[in-house]
């Protein structure tokens, strides 16, 4: 049986430019440029938020990817933690909110 | 063969013969109360290789016919265990040399694993020599050093810290130096130097009290008891594809080998400590092999500096060298 997200595929992540490769290399220079470069956020902050952002989406490649990158970047596990935490009360608190649309319909259809 | 570091320079058309023989890097011991993880020497309590007091005298000898020479770099293992350490000390301060030792914190409470002999007489010994003194600590907190330098090494550390900084180590204005070494705790390049050192710092000072005066970050190099991990976890070809892809050129132009010669506890010179661990000898023009015991500083400047797969880890990312980041 085939298996889905192989750690080894990461790698082949630039092949996405194999139909489209324009648009590959746009998004590579994009991507480059928002995340590999100190701006108005340092890399490590930018790092710590792609790991909270890996968690919510659960991309395994991008787990594996970024915990390396906090790490390279100076952060340490209890960063790392408190960001997926941030990540984890974010779904949470979309879940929670959505009951304000619950209760808007509860008192349309209630006598 | 897939990671060939002279054809990679070739490729990119870099040349890096030797500059200078500033300073020469005496690797004493391979004994050491430590077993950390990552260790390219494989020191730990159980080792026995010591330099002679022959071969100390020959050292001393070179520093003083040398005066291009200005820096004497003890390390080890532990180089504080070897008997000869205090006398090679003095008479290379007095030779009017800058000593550096590369002390790792922990003897100075563990004393000697095997005789059970006191180091804790070092920090005033380090003071009144004005020696610098350069030591290991991955990181500020104690997961990352206990995980990598075994468990109970950060709480020594930072007692040992601050016994360094109360006789004058890493206070301002004291004149005594104590430069700290970050390595990363794992297969990773390390974070950028100025940035973690700013870190350090802050949280070393909040924490406990303790200063420095510059962190020095290095790569862990893919060979011995580090390159014996990767194999069994099955990382070691990732970790060399993730240093032959970060390969910098400018890092390469400061790589240590350039300015520096190793000398072994046997009297063999090679080209930096890593070299010597990997038996890699450095070669005179001729093809003979350099060694203290018939020194010629001509034919060291003159020889072609050994390079290995290993050499990927000085050369990958900012740089790694013995005084930390390279570019």
């Amino acid at each position: 049986m085939a298996s889905y997200y192989e750690s080894a595929d990461l790698k082949k992540f630039g092949e996405i430019g194999r139909h489209a490769k324009a648009l590959a290399e746009d998004f590579f220079r994009y991507y480059g440029h928002v995340t590999g470069t100190d701006g108005a956020l340092s890399k490590r902050e930018k790092a710590l938020i792609a790991l909270a952002v890996s968690h919510a989406q659960k991309c395994p490649y991008c787990i594996d990817a970024y915990t390396t990158q906090c790490l390279e970047n100076g952060a340490n596990p209890e960063q790392m933690m408190e960001a997926v935490h941030v990540a984890a009360v974010m779904q949470a608190g979309i879940t929670l909110v959505h009951s304000v649309q619950m209760d808007n319909h509860l008192n349309k259809l209630v006598l | 063969m897939k990671y060939d570091f002279e054809a990679l320079l070739r490729d990119r058309g870099v040349e890096l013969p030797p500059l200078s023989i500033d300073t020469l890097q005496v690797n004493i011991t391979k004994l050491c109360n430590q077993q950390c993880r990552h260790c390219h020497v494989d020191a730990s309590p159980a080792r026995r290789e010591m330099m002679s007091a022959e071969g100390i005298a020959k050292c001393l000898e070179i520093l003083e016919r040398n005066p291009r020479i200005g820096t004497l770099d003890i390390t080890g293992g532990a180089p504080e265990l070897h008997p000869g350490f205090d006398g090679f000390v003095e008479r290379a301060t007095a030779l009017g040399k800058h000593v550096i030792v590369r002390h790792n914190l922990t003897v100075q409470l563990d004393g000697h694993p095997q005789t059970g002999e006191s180091k804790e007489y070092l920090p005033q010994f380090f003071a009144r020599h004005c020696v610098e003194v350069v030591s290991s600590l991955p990181y500020y907190q104690q997961y990352f050093t206990d995980a990598q330098r075994g468990a109970g090494v950060f709480g020594k550390s930072i007692e040992a810290m601050r016994r360094l900084n109360a006789v004058g180590y890493g206070v301002e204005s004291s004149g005594l130096t104590l430069n700290l070494v970050y390595n990363p705790v794992g297969p990773y390049l390390p974070a950028a130097q100025a940035a973690l050192e700013a870190d350090y710092k802050r949280e070393l000072k909040a924490k406990f009290g303790l200063s420095f005066n510059r962190l020095y970050t290095l790569t862990n190099m893919p060979i011995n008891r580090f390159r014996l991990h990767l194999e069994k976890t099955g990382q070691l070809e990732a970790y060399l594809d993730k240093l032959a892809s970060a390969f910098n050129p400018s890092a390469a132009e400061g790589v240590m080998c350039r300015s520096l010669i190793s000398v072994g506890w046997d009297g063999r010179i090679y080209d930096c400590d890593f070299n010597q661990m990997l038996e890699l000898s450095a070669v005179s023009r001729g093809g003979r092999p350099l060694s203290i015991f018939d020194f010629d500083f001509d034919a060291a400047l003159g020889r072609r500096i050994v390079f290995g797969e290993h050499c990927l880890g000085c050369t990958a990312g900012a740089g790694s060298s013995c005084g930390g980041a390279t570019a």
